[in-house]
């Protein structure tokens, strides 16, 4: 190798180095953005399109009809879209406010015994790693009228049976209690991390200027676990919006309408009256409220740290 | 240091013990069921002839898809979380390391909050058509697909905040020793997040092990999975409430062996965004 060529080598290292950075970097995320824009981008566009349409599938062909006011005036008359939408935020308010009470309460008291933690949070991870089909088979047998553990309960006691998924007033309810049975253990989980984090010193010192374990829990351990309930609260709003297979498994959305959600709304629409233009619009309607309150949300989080701040 | 002490301790073990007996009932209930005839059932006997004919109705019966759905299912569950991991580690680690433009990871991870707040069933419509124009629909193929995009979300920020963790000066130690970029991944990052990729796929593999709405709009025949095998003991017009809770039971053993061998790794997937 001559003295020359050593030289432009040392020259084009770092012009080679930088190119290799570039392309690593640009490779990297570029099966993750095909993925997203292939299966959730084009879909969307595809969904934006189908809606201003009737569309027919019959023997496996598509067939296409601009016709976007009849979709739209199909909307306007449509009561069973907002009994589901009403539905589905009644379903998530109760449940999720019922779950992060209980599982703040729950994580507080875990972390005020000595021993016994491992096991309960063994315990609780079981039902969070369950199926949703499987939780609703589970509880649809426990909710049998005829010969359900519940009722049979109410028997022995001389009491009449109650139709837990039957009866319109109850059914939602014994959904909820479902999925509060289902997912509390997580909003447990969340929060006793949080509380197993909180820094001792804090706490130690508020003990120490006196504060009794009332003071202790309203003043320093609550707000200090504020971010981990946000967290919960979140995660648990969004699955809980979504809510679909238990439902599935435990009414199919009756009796009547009485647990309709969204979601099973979206697939009748979809697959059992097979109009498919309409399905695509309410899907976009259900988009549409999710960003306006995320939105919202963030708009008014900003506002109200404005005017703290 | 909340310990609670005398009276107040003895109440707060009873509430705590009741709420793992509240957990723990419904399981041990259906396991019960699962060992009864439908005679037992139906006439609600606490006291029975313990019987596996329900286990061998779902695994041996002749109308039984059950063993093709453990078999789908498996498949399914294993390839969309490999393929979930690798892109999705790829992506994570240089959205974290700032190697992006601003514009670029913003759009990436506002995108990927949207869909996943969205509820999946506002997409299924799109996803049928398109996987039957592409000759998808009914395959296994289709749910890989759609599990992957699923589970993206999740598991990029779960593993940004693995990422955030690994102290950026063992990369620049390496990238000063002369390794290329990709080298500084695969010698430096990539075992130091090993056990942020065992948390991530041990979610996204039961998250597709779970997963219903979209097996059940796009693979519900051939390709079914075993939530779609459960969910038809549970519609078929005779009664089949044995079978139902034994096909359940079975659903749930990769919980339990996750629970007694992967604690760890759960507690970490779950409470990692929480706590960062």
């Amino acid at each position: 190798m001559s003295v020359s060529s050593a030289i432009l080598d040392d020259a084009e290292r770092p012009v080679r180095a930088f190119r290799r950075k570039q392309l690593f970097r640009r490779v990297a995320l570029l099966p993750a953005v095909i993925m997203l824009v292939l299966l959730t981008v084009v879909p969307m566009l595809n969904l934006f399109a189908m809606a201003l349409a009737e569309i027919s599938v019959s023997r496996g062909q598509t067939e296409w009809v601009f016709r976007p006011l009849a979709n739209l005036s199909l909307l306007l008359d449509d009561t069973q879209f907002l009994t589901a939408t009403l539905n589905t935020l009644l379903f998530t308010v109760l449940s999720v406010s019922v779950e992060l009470v209980l599982g703040i309460g729950l994580a507080l008291l875990a972390a005020s015994v000595r021993r016994g933690k491992g096991w309960i949070r063994t315990v609780t991870i079981l039902p969070i790693l369950v199926s949703p089909v499987a939780i609703g088979a589970m509880w649809r047998l426990i909710y049998s009228y005829d010969f359900g553990p519940l009722n049979q309960i109410l028997e022995a006691f001389g009491l009449a049976k109650v139709g837990w998924l039957s009866e319109t007033s109850i059914a939602l309810l014994s959904v909820v209690v479902v999925d509060v049975w289902h997912w509390t253990p997580l909003v447990f989980l969340i929060l006793f991390a949080g509380v197993e984090g909180l820094p001792r010193e804090v706490i130690e010192a508020a003990r120490i200027d006196g504060a009794n374990r009332r003071q202790l829990l309203r003043h320093i351990v609550l707000p200090l676990l504020a971010p981990a309930i946000a967290v919960a609260f979140i995660f648990r709003s969004i699955a809980a919006f979504k809510v679909f297979d238990q439902i599935v498994l435990l009414t199919g959305g009756g009796p009547g309408t009485a647990t309709e959600v969204l979601s099973l709304r979206l697939y009748k629409v979809f697959f059992e009256q097979n109009i498919m233009g309409y399905g695509a619009l309410l899907s976009v309607v259900t988009i549409a409220m999710i960003l306006a309150f995320l939105l919202t949300a963030r708009f008014s989080l900003r506002w109200l740290e404005a005017r703290n701040a | 240091m909340l310990e609670l002490r005398g009276r107040s301790l003895l109440l707060g073990r009873a509430l705590l013990a009741l709420s793992v007996v509240f957990t723990l009932a419904p399981f041990l209930y259906i396991l019960a069921t699962s060992f009864k005839t439908e005679i037992a059932i139906a006439t609600g006997d606490v006291l029975f002839d313990p019987t596996l004919g329900n286990y061998q109705q779902v695994l041996f019966g002749r109308r039984s898809n059950f063993v093709r759905n453990l078999f789908n299912s498996v498949t399914v569950a294993a390839v969309s979380t490999a393929i979930t991991l690798t892109i999705g580690l790829l992506a994570a680690y240089t959205l974290e390391r700032q190697q992006h433009s601003r514009l670029v990871s913003r759009v990436f991870l506002g995108w990927t909050l949207v869909f996943h707040v969205m509820p999946t069933l506002t997409l299924i419509g799109p996803w049928y058509l398109i996987f039957r124009w592409l000759d998808l629909y009914n395959t296994l193929t289709a749910l890989v697909l759609v599990h992957v995009v699923l589970n993206l979300p999740l598991t990029v920020w779960l593993l940004m905040g693995f990422i955030r963790d690994i102290p950026v000066e063992l990369e620049d130690a390496a990238r000063v020793d002369g390794c290329t970029p990709f080298q500084v991944f695969r010698k430096v990052v990539l075992p130091l997040v090993t056990p942020g990729l065992i948390a991530a796929g041990v979610l996204a593999f039961v998250f597709s092990w779970n997963e219903f709405s979209v097996a059940l709009t796009l693979a519900s025949r051939a390709a079914a999975t075993v939530p779609i095998g459960i969910a038809q003991f549970a519609q078929q017009f005779e009664i089949q409430n044995g079978p139902m809770a034994a096909a359940s039971m079975i659903a749930i053993l990769p919980a339990l062996v996750l629970m007694i061998f992967g604690q760890r790794f759960v507690v970490q997937g779950l409470t990692g965004g929480a706590l960062k």
